[in-house]
């Protein structure tokens, strides 16, 4: 297997190159019944990097995320998180750690305004005796804090914090479901296919947020389809094929075609040479699988 | 409040955000549920009121007041039941159990009062938890829950009664304490009245100021994006309906003071009226928006048209056909302002 340490390129140019990976997961085994989710795959983040995750349908992507955010337990191998061994029974136990993820779905209540919807599940209570005796909830600073937020991502087209979610466009929900996540993501934002449903302007913003969280050093995992995005910001490539990993590349090392080829198996890992340019790749071209 | 920019500053973003005129009036709908029913009702009482000089007279509108005050009451409850995209067929069924158990423990089995009153409370919100039970555990649609228990509720009322009223002669007197006038000014409400219009006081403040409120909403409007969003789905399902179970158990206690009496056989329309209450008022019946005070408003606009029609000596039919046509006119309502563009 080729892995390529993460390479100090573009990124934080502050962080200095850390060995130890924030996230490290090992031999993760994973069946549904008789189908095989994941097949001993490991995993590795590192700090200050943009860490694409891309593989063939089935492969194990899904799987192998759910898994680190706590969606779906392992049903063997190990998960470290900055060394120590962990287990994540619920998604919330993830969010615990500092671990937060935009799911495809954005997991976004479209009735509810973009405060609400930052601050859900995690609502901010009044001091004093209104908060503790009332569970009064304190609009003003969710409001104040969710506008911050916002603001800091250099999301510059919402009108108003209060305005119902289900009114904003695809590529503004999304800043929203990203700004939730940046607001209370410690350690690790996680982005599952987060432009899949967006249009060319919308995903280049989405892209720009996602290198502005790397360099604010929020380590980003990036689960996409689409290579021309992925070779566009990602720092490495984790590729998976049949429920492992096989191979982690570098968008210096190898091209888009390279890639492709080896996430379908038409180029043997083994034999793949750094920046050997196409492969016998069946798929060429650096469009999408 | 143009909180973070403009939106016009791009050509592109002005064409995507230009409004038509029945655009702009779509989106105050939908920023402000109860605006609609709010309009109707002082329409309806202003045409009212012109036809019939004794419909604005204090007496009348007292009277609409405390005839609203039953489905008013239950009408809270199915608020929060429909909000978190569910129904609740059984209210009326549940009330109505709930208030001769009351009364009959009393009666029949000399509990004290006060103790009887508690004993109430505690049957309506385990009637509750009972539908909330089969609808988290099981996963059974709520429709279809409510459905069985309202039989099984009403059958249970007649076995405990044995069909017989309980008189009000023999009813403590706390159980028909709601039924107590108060004069304000020219207008004689009840304790029942007022209790009724806390019960709207403090659903509105539990609704948009405390995390469950809002859990409430968000479990409704999107289950799947509440659960990941870290909110305990089922835990707040089960506590809207031990919640609701408690309201319907008030507003027996209403019941009892409004009839003056316990009986099996009152309020059968109970269970359709509350849910006109909420649909006219402005709650969406596909969960996640709305607000409490519109079914308040929708209890007030059936009131109003039934009394005003009486009042203008329209038949009785005629009054019910028209609570139809306001249904399907607020459901049509519902519908247009939920397709939302982005």
């Amino acid at each position: 297997m080729t892995v390529y340490e993460p390479t100090r390129g573009t990124a934080s140019p502050d962080a200095q190159p850390s060995r130890e990976p924030i996230i490290e997961a090992r031999g993760l085994i994973k069946t549904f019944g008789s189908v095989v989710g994941l097949d001993g795959a490991d995993f590795d983040l590192y700090p200050g990097e943009i860490l694409a995750v891309i593989g063939d349908n089935g492969a194990g992507k899904s799987t192998l995320i759910k898994c680190l955010s706590g969606a779906m337990v392992a049903d063997s191998g190990e998960i470290r998180i900055e060394g120590q061994p962990t287990v994540f029974r619920r998604p919330q136990d993830a969010r615990a750690a500092g671990i937060e993820t935009v799911y495809q779905s954005l997991a976004l209540a479209p009735a509810l305004d973009i405060a609400s919807n930052i601050f859900l599940g995690r609502e901010i209570r009044r001091q004093g005796p209104l908060g503790s005796i009332f569970r009064m909830l304190d609009h003003g600073e969710m409001r104040a804090r969710a506008k911050q937020q916002l603001q800091d991502l250099g999301i510059g087209t919402l009108q108003t914090i209060t305005q119902a979610v289900e009114t904003l466009s695809g590529g503004q929900r999304q800043a929203v479901a990203v700004a939730r996540a940046a607001a209370f993501g410690s350690k690790v934002i996680i982005l599952d296919e987060p432009t899949a449903a967006l249009g060319v302007r919308e995903t280049g913003q989405v892209l720009r947020l996602i290198r502005d969280l790397r360099d604010r050093g929020l380590p980003v995992i990036l689960i996409s389809h689409n290579m021309p995005n992925v070779f566009e910001v990602a720092d490495r490539i984790h590729i998976q094929r049949l429920g492992r990993r096989v191979a982690v590349v570098t968008p210096t090392s190898h091209t888009p075609s390279d890639a492709v080829a080896i996430m379908t198996g038409a180029m043997d890992v083994a034999t793949a040479r750094p920046g050997s340019g196409s492969g016998p790749a069946p798929a060429a071209g650096p469009a999408t699988a | 409040m143009s909180d973070v920019q403009p939106a016009s500053v791009d050509p592109a973003e002005r064409f995507l955000h230009r409004m038509t005129p029945i655009q702009r009036i779509h989106s105050i709908l939908h920023r402000y549920p109860a605006l609609s029913p709010a309009v109707v009702l002082i329409l309806a009482a202003v045409v009212l009121g012109a036809v019939n000089n004794r419909f604005f007279r204090p007496e009348n509108l007292s009277l609409v007041a405390q005839q609203v005050a039953v489905v008013g009451g239950l009408a809270v409850g199915q608020t929060l039941i429909i909000l978190t995209a569910g129904i609740d067929l059984s209210v009326g069924a549940v009330m109505v159990f709930t208030s001769i158990v009351m009364a009959g423990s009393a009666v029949n089995y000399g509990v004290p009062g006060p103790l009887a009153l508690i004993i109430g409370l505690a049957v309506g919100t385990l009637a509750g938890g009972l539908n909330g039970l089969l609808v988290t555990r099981l996963r059974l649609p709520p429709f279809i829950v409510t459905l069985g228990t309202l039989n099984i509720f009403t059958a249970l009322t007649l076995l405990y009664s044995g069909g017989q009223s309980i008189q009000g002669k023999d009813i403590p007197d706390i159980l028909v304490w709601t039924g107590q006038a108060i004069d304000l000014g020219p207008f004689r409400l009840t304790t029942g009245v007022l209790l009724m219009l806390a019960m709207y006081v403090i659903g509105t403040y539990v609704l948009r100021n405390t995390a469950w409120g809002r859990h409430i909403y968000a479990v409704g409007d999107d289950r799947e994006a509440a659960r990941l969003a870290g909110i305990a789905v089922n835990r707040i399902l089960m506590s809207a309906y031990l919640v609701a179970g408690f309201i319907f158990a008030i507003t027996a206690w209403i019941l009892i003071g409004r009839v003056g009496s316990a009986s099996p056989n009152v309020a059968s329309d109970a269970n359709l009226d509350s849910i006109t209450a909420v649909v006219i008022g402005g709650t969406s019946l596909f969960g996640g928006r709305g607000i409490i005070v519109g079914s308040l408003l929708g209890a007030l606009i059936v009131g109003v048209f039934r009394n005003g029609l009486a009042l203008a000596g329209v038949d009785v039919l005629f009054q019910t056909l028209v609570i139809g046509v306001l249904v399907i006119v607020a459901v049509a309502t519902d519908q247009w302002i939920r397709r939302v563009r982005a």
